[in-house]
């Protein structure tokens, strides 16, 4: 792995009102790398998720990606979240257009493709993650593990420099969650940047370059996924991994 | 009921004025609804505020007095002249009335249909590097759109029926051929009102039914 930094972030800091969601948060992602962000519930996972591509605005700090600091609006924030892919936990595919639409969509308005390219790249992305026989359906004719693999489709289409997951697999039902899971490992294989935010502790051991502990709007510790799971440092990780390991 | 039958031709041609009157704002409102939309949900304050202003005017002022203010406001005090010839000249003021009126009910019912559509839809696109025209335009006001289909043919025919109110401004559409028969046939008073009614009905009921099953075959599914 190349140890070229591709998202930074520094000292970022949020509020929702007196709830201060992210306390002086320091990140750095490097290129290719695979970060999984794990936590108890309000944690502040999922805002710092959100906020590398600025679906959520921070108060303090910096953010930076591929060296560009994040523009406040306008095109220049539009270019850059082309270049961040999102996969969101319920899925957010345009109920309006087929599979095949909602992955040339942002091929052909954003990054001008021609609608004959896109067509066969979205075809061939589909194939990848095991969908290709859906492409004229609509989302709701799909199951929630069938359209999460279409939203990483999505966007896989935008050719983007790193993609992240905000709880993929929280709203599917037990058996789909596999599914998207695979794709991911299949991902991370590739060597795809990726920053995951989940539950899956299967996953974080099993595709994860790093782990990284939050709780309370701050990063506790943050290890390799075998240092973590099997040694953690802070008692708060401790307790964390004690609730949920022991079922 | 002789004086329906002699008078046919005049009917229809005054009715076919109501069809045109209706068609030409239909299409004025939606577009300038649309436009009114887009304004509402603006990321600049100061458009919010401006179609805002405007919707609460336009949608709380009389029809009439909005036809008369652009018949005599800005046809013939502002002396605006949209044509040489009068009664196209009328036309086109009535329509510009109507439209400016009935937009701003298009505009209601569309973002009531925007509140509809998942915030998800919107972050997905801007997610995707979509900006705010275009993500309105591709993503969520195509759903909205869908999802208002039923309530805009309630405003289509309203307007259709609106239409009668341009006689205000001279424009000879059904109710004014009405007026006049009623002048011209006293006998006939009843007769006279209820085949107007029923041209209106026959008008309206189709493009009732025509909404309806719009809004089910439209229906985006979640």
């Amino acid at each position: 792995m190349t140890q070229e930094a591709l998202i930074v972030l520094d000292r970022v800091n949020k509020r929702f009102g007196d709830h201060h969601v992210l306390r002086d948060v320091d990140l750095t992602v490097s290129k290719g790398e695979v970060v999984v962000i794990i936590g108890p519930s309000g944690a502040g996972k999922s805002t710092l998720c959100r906020a590398i591509n600025r679906l959520e605005t921070i108060d303090a700090g910096t953010i930076t990606v591929d060296g560009t600091p994040l523009p406040a609006e306008g095109k220049a924030l539009a270019r850059l979240r082309a270049e961040v892919g999102m996969v969101f936990q319920s899925f957010n595919l345009f109920a309006h257009k087929t599979v095949l639409d909602n992955v040339v969509l942002g091929q052909v308005h954003v990054l001008k493709r021609p609608k004959d390219a896109a067509e066969r790249k979205a075809r061939e992305l589909l194939d990848r993650v095991g969908i290709g026989g859906q492409a004229a359906k609509y989302p709701a004719q799909l199951s929630g593990g069938q359209q999460q693999r279409v939203a990483i489709a999505r966007a896989l289409a935008m050719d983007p420099k790193v993609i992240l997951f905000d709880e993929p697999t929280s709203a599917l039902d037990p058996e789909m969650v596999n599914e998207v899971l695979e794709v991911m490992t299949a991902l991370a294989r590739d060597g795809m940047t990726m920053v995951v935010v989940t539950h899956e502790m299967g996953f974080a051991r099993r595709a994860a370059d790093r782990v990284v502990f939050m709780a309370d709007g701050e990063i506790v510790e943050q290890d390799t996924p075998d240092g973590f799971f099997t040694a953690p440092g802070s008692e708060r990780a401790q307790s964390f991994l004690a609730k949920i390991l022991t079922h | 009921m002789e004086a329906l039958l002699i008078e046919g031709d005049t009917i229809l041609a005054a009715f076919w004025m109501t069809i045109r009157l209706t068609a030409v704002s239909a299409l004025g409102s939606l577009v300038l609804g649309t436009l009114l939309t887009a304004m509402r949900v603006a990321p600049l304050a100061a458009l919010r505020a401006a179609a805002g202003t405007y919707v609460s005017v336009a949608r709380n002022t009389p029809l009439t007095l909005v036809l008369l203010f652009t018949g005599l406001g800005v046809g013939a005090n502002l002396g605006v002249e949209l044509s040489d010839d009068i009664a196209t000249n009328n036309f086109w003021l009535a329509c510009i009335g109507l439209t400016a009126y009935t937009s701003a009910f298009v505009c209601e019912a569309l973002r009531s249909g925007l509140n509809t559509v998942p915030v998800g839809q919107a972050e997905a696109a801007r997610s995707l590097g979509l900006g705010f025209v275009k993500t309105l335009r591709l993503i969520t006001l195509p759903q909205a759109f869908r999802a208002v289909v039923a309530p805009l043919g309630s405003i289509l025919i309203a307007l259709t029926k609106n239409t009668t109110i341009a006689l205000v401004v001279g424009v000879s559409e059904a109710s004014v051929r009405m007026r006049e028969m009623i002048e011209t046939y006293g006998d006939q008073v009843i007769q006279i009102f209820l085949g107007f009614a029923a041209g209106f009905v026959l008008l309206c009921l189709p493009m009732g039914l025509l909404f309806g099953w719009l809004s089910r075959r439209m229906a985006v599914a979640r």
